[in-house]
């Protein structure tokens, strides 16, 4: 349809030229500086966690022009996935590695070694104009099991909820599941419980936020590095009788918000050179006073 | 060329001899890559049926083909998982439906008018321009379902979210266009001028004629243009993904959230661990959807054949 005769000759060495760029670029990454680190690596998995690795890894390179690292949040299961495989040096998650998993790795030849690096207040958002501001656990879990489906059911408008959750891929979708949707650490615990079949997933935290911003009738649960001013988080009460709390840094800290979580870093056995004086700089005090910047939890 | 004197003004060009040869065997290796570029085509699509058939039949081993076909239920990662896939392809069906019924009537109103209306000053710009919209890469198209689209749809069909099935159905229809546009406009094209003649000297309209004569005459390639749109729709991932809202409900109407096929697949492989269960059931879907846009593709095949046959000069 588009071909024009006259460039045909151009065909032949652009696709050697291509070939040859393709090839070259698969090469490993040249040693850098004669006496600074070098090599590079990369760091797959949580959603959650992206944001925060990528301020690392841009700090970590500017100190260390030699070492290059590349960071992508496909979803911890997705992260975690890559580890077995092999595929990543650094899997970050936000949710603990399943005894499954470890098994399947070991199976791969694989160590996965945990080094928790931050804590994150899974918030649960809402429209900014929606006049629920608080809600229970249970409550939580039967919007997200479908059996509350009105918004009135819980003191709101009469509108029907339209809830949202991430894919599959994401930790905090495994970990919302158990802790939520399950209510784990709740006498009600219940493990056979699901998402309903009318919750929509979707691909990114962002994607879910932004939605949420728009929709005044939506419910989402991002990481608070997520929770923008176009969203209002709402305050989490354990049982009816406890207090609401707002998810935020101290209220994380201090443990009264029920729904915190570890942000984890795995790697195949101890880590070592240029990951290692990575994950150093991360637990310093100058990485973990990037963790109030992005908006989690630093360690204590 | 070979047999004759070759001169060469330029400095760097070594004695005629040697540069023979080095012509003999440029031509030679000219020849082996264009006949291995020809062989990996057909090595590279028996290889990816072989691949699909290896990763997705063993999952029938653990999951019992009426309960994965007929199955409601999607759970991957649950204790003990189960895969059930009708939802994604009562999704794929949705989608692909709402795309071919607004794709198909405005694609051959534009064929037609291009093909039998239009100046040709203006087919020849319109034309390249309508083509150029198959270029647009599909998460654009995403972005713009997700940022323009969805909020109208939404608030014209008064629903609760925008992130459904008919909002990815409209995005599929703009992508499938310009495939319809363009093949249908061949079709119109190639019926032969003396019909038209003919039917304008029986008394006929334009309109009779494009009506009557142009479109019967052409409607195999018509129809191939419109099973080609078909397979780009039910193919299409980002845009899905991005727009069609994800939910795991059987939808029972185009207005509500949904997962197509191919959304399922791309939301789930970077999550699966390779020969996992959740990783053969993926590859199992992959087939489902492989066979289904082959079957579209053959048939358009077939139909095109047929309507060049009709018209061989």
């Amino acid at each position: 349809m588009f071909t024009n005769p006259a460039k045909k000759w151009f065909i032949l060495p652009a696709a050697v030229f291509l070939v040859a760029v393709i090839a070259l670029a698969g090469c490993p990454g040249t040693t850098g500086g004669e006496d600074g680190l070098s090599g590079s690596f990369s760091i797959i998995g949580s959603n959650t966690v992206t944001p925060l690795s990528s301020v690392w890894a841009e700090e970590f390179m500017k100190v260390n022009p030699g070492v290059s690292i590349a960071v992508s949040g496909p979803g911890s299961g997705a992260g975690i996935a890559s580890l077995i495989n092999g595929t990543t040096d650094i899997c970050q998650a936000s949710r603990l590695i399943k005894q499954k998993e470890i098994e399947q790795a070991q199976a791969n030849g694989v160590e996965p070694y945990e080094i928790q690096v931050a804590t994150d207040a899974l918030s649960v958002v809402v429209n900014p104009s929606n006049p629920v501001s608080e809600l229970t656990i249970v409550q939580l879990s039967a919007i997200y099991t479908n059996q509350i489906t009105n918004w009135k059911e819980v003191g709101g408008n009469d509108a029907p909820i339209v809830v949202i959750s991430r894919d599959t891929n994401s930790g905090t979708h495994v970990f919302f599941k158990e802790h939520v949707v399950q209510m784990a650490s709740l006498p009600s615990e219940d493990t056979s419980l699901e998402y309903g079949s009318k919750v929509l997933f979707l691909p990114s935290t962002k994607e879910g936020v932004d939605e949420v911003a728009r929709n005044t009738n939506a419910i989402f649960y991002p990481g608070l590095g997520y929770v923008t001013g176009a969203v209002k988080p709402l305050a989490i009460k354990a049982t009816a009788d406890t207090p609401g709390v707002l998810p935020s840094v101290e209220t994380a800290l201090d443990g009264s918000y029920p729904i915190a979580r570890p942000l984890l870093f795995y790697t195949n056995g101890e880590p070592a050179s240029a990951i290692k004086a990575f994950i150093d700089y991360c637990l310093s005090a100058e990485g973990q006073a990037k963790v109030s910047e992005v908006g989690y939890v630093p360690l204590p | 060329m070979l047999g004759q004197q070759v001169t060469v003004a330029t400095a760097e060009a070594g004695p005629d001899k040697g540069l023979r040869r080095r012509w003999r065997l440029g031509e030679k290796f000219i020849e082996g890559w264009i006949f291995l570029a020809g062989l990996l085509a057909i090595v590279v699509l028996l290889g990816i049926i072989a691949l699909l058939l290896k990763e997705g039949l063993p999952i029938f081993l653990d999951t019992p083909p009426w309960e994965f076909f007929f199955g409601t239920k999607w759970y991957p990662v649950s204790e003990p998982p189960t895969f059930g896939i009708m939802p994604f392809f009562v999704s794929t069906l949705w989608v692909t439906l709402v795309a071919t019924a607004i794709s198909v009537p405005v694609g051959v109103a534009c064929a037609t008018y291009l093909a039998e209306v239009a100046p040709d000053k203006v087919r020849e710009t319109v034309k390249p321009i309508i083509e150029l919209l198959a270029g647009i890469p599909s998460v654009v198209m995403g972005f713009i379902g997700l940022m323009l689209l969805s909020p109208l749809v939404q608030s014209t069909f008064n629903l609760n979210t925008g992130l459904c099935g008919l909002s990815a159905g409209i995005m599929l229809a703009l992508m499938s266009l310009p495939i319809i546009v363009s093949v249908s406009e061949d079709a119109l094209r190639a019926v032969p001028d003396q019909f038209r003649q003919a039917s304008y000297a029986l008394g006929a309209t334009r309109w009779e004629t494009i009506i009557h004569v142009s479109i019967p005459a052409a409607l195999s390639g018509i129809t191939a243009a419109v099973m080609l749109g078909v397979g780009r729709a039910i193919g299409e991932t980002m845009t899905v993904l991005m727009v069609a809202g994800g939910a795991l409900a059987t939808p029972v109407s185009p207005t509500e959230p949904m997962m197509p096929m191919t959304a399922a697949i791309a939301s789930g492989i970077g999550n699966a661990v390779r020969g996992g269960l959740q990783y053969q059931a993926l590859f199992a879907i992959g087939l489902v959807l492989f066979i289904l846009t082959l079957a579209v593709n053959v048939i358009a095949d077939r139909v095109l054949e047929r309507q060049r046959r009709k018209f061989a000069r």
